[in-house]
């Protein structure tokens, strides 16, 4: 029996293997859920904070905020959210490949870019391909808070107020559900609107103290807000894309195991079928 | 339902309240508020203090809040409420952190910019992902 010990260990450390990935697949499952928990209790003042802005937008205020005015685009901003960790899928790679697909566009125009970025894995990406990097937050843990956003998003709002750069994309990956995450881009600055139906007839706020305050206020929080929800949104995506892929792991491991063991079997039967043939044989010539 | 207004409090990470209001209280930067229903529409930033809600027949609900921003329409109340602190000097401080961080980060950072390597990285991913697909798919 050649082999045999050799395909005893192996099957023995592809089952060790298996009962990690098993493992893993357990936690992002409960992490995803927790994750998925959180993404809801964000959305209440995400949507009530876009209804503000959609009217304050809409409305005629004697001061017009910067992040409400296009201009003409010189250099472009780029928030990037991925996660901090790998063993996820292709998460981060579809994400950058669809930032890279943006960046390609805006540097047929002439149009360069700075980026912000959150997790490990966008820091590394942006780094090797030579971008200008103005900011980063890495290893915000699985239930993300406000506060580690508020940095980074108010350094590129700061380059944008200004005028370094004219546009801010939020580049992250939203969660359709479990099977599914998909990379978008979204135009933070300057803000587009979404159209409110509801509301269309000429009619303003009283702004206290003044329309600027306010509008200073309103408008940071907005964008944080957005951020924050990609960020929360993004823990979702990367629990659901690593139980996927652990759980591909963990069926791929069981077809390792079944085939070693048959060909352990295989193995055996075949040395012991030899050796009764020796045995046969040495009787015979005795 | 005449007599009362929807009150909604919330945060960034959670909703706090949602329901029906007779009175709400509200410490606006320029001092306290009272808002009755039909309140013309009006919106100010918020102090840290105490959001009161007379909920009608002498109950009331208070909530602390470090500040946010206030928005009044006709028929509604939000009350936009921060959890993390927050000052412009703060604020400043905390991009210039994060600044920081990423310049410590890019420290051996030699390349330029170049579009076309990233292009070449990211073909070879998909490349590498699609071949897992196939193989899978065996």
């Amino acid at each position: 029996m050649a082999g045999g010990k050799e395909i005893k260990t192996k099957i023995t450390s592809v089952q060790n293997t298996q009962k990690i990935t098993k493992a893993m697949e357990m936690v992002a499952a409960s992490k995803m859920r927790r994750a998925q928990d959180q993404m809801f209790a964000t959305r209440p003042y995400a949507q009530r904070i876009a209804t503000v802005v959609a009217h304050v937008a809409s409305s005629h205020a004697e001061y017009k905020h910067p992040f409400l005015i296009e201009r003409p685009i010189k250099r472009a901003g780029f928030i990037t959210i991925s996660t901090d960790r790998g063993l996820c899928g292709g998460l981060n790679t579809n994400l950058f490949k669809k930032a890279l697909n943006k960046i390609g566009e805006l540097d047929d125009q002439g149009i360069e870019i700075d980026v912000v970025t959150f997790g490990v894995k966008a820091l590394g990406f942006f780094k090797r391909i030579g971008a200008r990097i103005i900011a980063e937050a890495s290893h915000i843990g699985d239930r993300p808070d406000i506060s580690a956003v508020i940095g980074p998003v108010q350094a590129m709002l700061k380059s944008y107020s200004e005028g370094e750069i004219d546009v801010i994309y939020l580049i992250s990956n939203e969660f359709v559900n479990t099977m599914t995450q998909e990379p978008k881009i979204t135009q933070l600055v300057p803000v587009v609107p979404s159209e409110d139906t509801e509301l269309k007839h000429h009619w303003d706020y009283i702004y206290e103290p003044g329309s600027k305050e306010v509008l200073d206020n309103v408008l940071d929080r907005y964008i944080e807000s957005l951020v924050y929800q990609a960020v929360v949104e993004n823990v979702a995506c990367e629990m659901a894309s690593r139980m996927l892929a652990m759980k591909n792991a963990t069926d791929n491991a069981g077809d390792m195991i079944n085939e070693l063991q048959l060909i352990y079997n295989r193995e055996r039967q075949a040395s012991i079928t030899q050796e009764i043939s020796e045995i046969v044989g040495g009787a015979a010539a005795v | 339902m005449a007599n009362t207004i929807h009150v909604e409090i919330v945060s960034a990470e959670e909703q706090i309240f949602s329901g029906e209001a007779e009175m709400v209280y509200a410490p606006a930067i320029m001092g306290e508020v009272g808002i009755a229903p039909r309140h013309t529409p009006l919106i100010s930033p918020l102090k840290p203090g105490e959001v009161r809600l007379d909920m009608g027949g002498g109950k009331e609900e208070f909530f602390f809040i470090s500040g946010g921003i206030l928005e009044i329409q006709p028929h509604m109340v939000t009350v936009l409420s921060d959890t993390a602190i927050r000052a412009d000097d703060l604020n400043e401080a905390a991009a210039l952190e994060a600044k920081k961080r990423a310049e410590a980060a890019l420290e051996d950072q030699k390349s330029d910019f170049d579009v076309a390597k990233a292009r070449a990285e990211i073909a070879s991913a998909a490349a590498q992902i699609a071949a897992i697909k196939k193989w899978r798919r065996k």
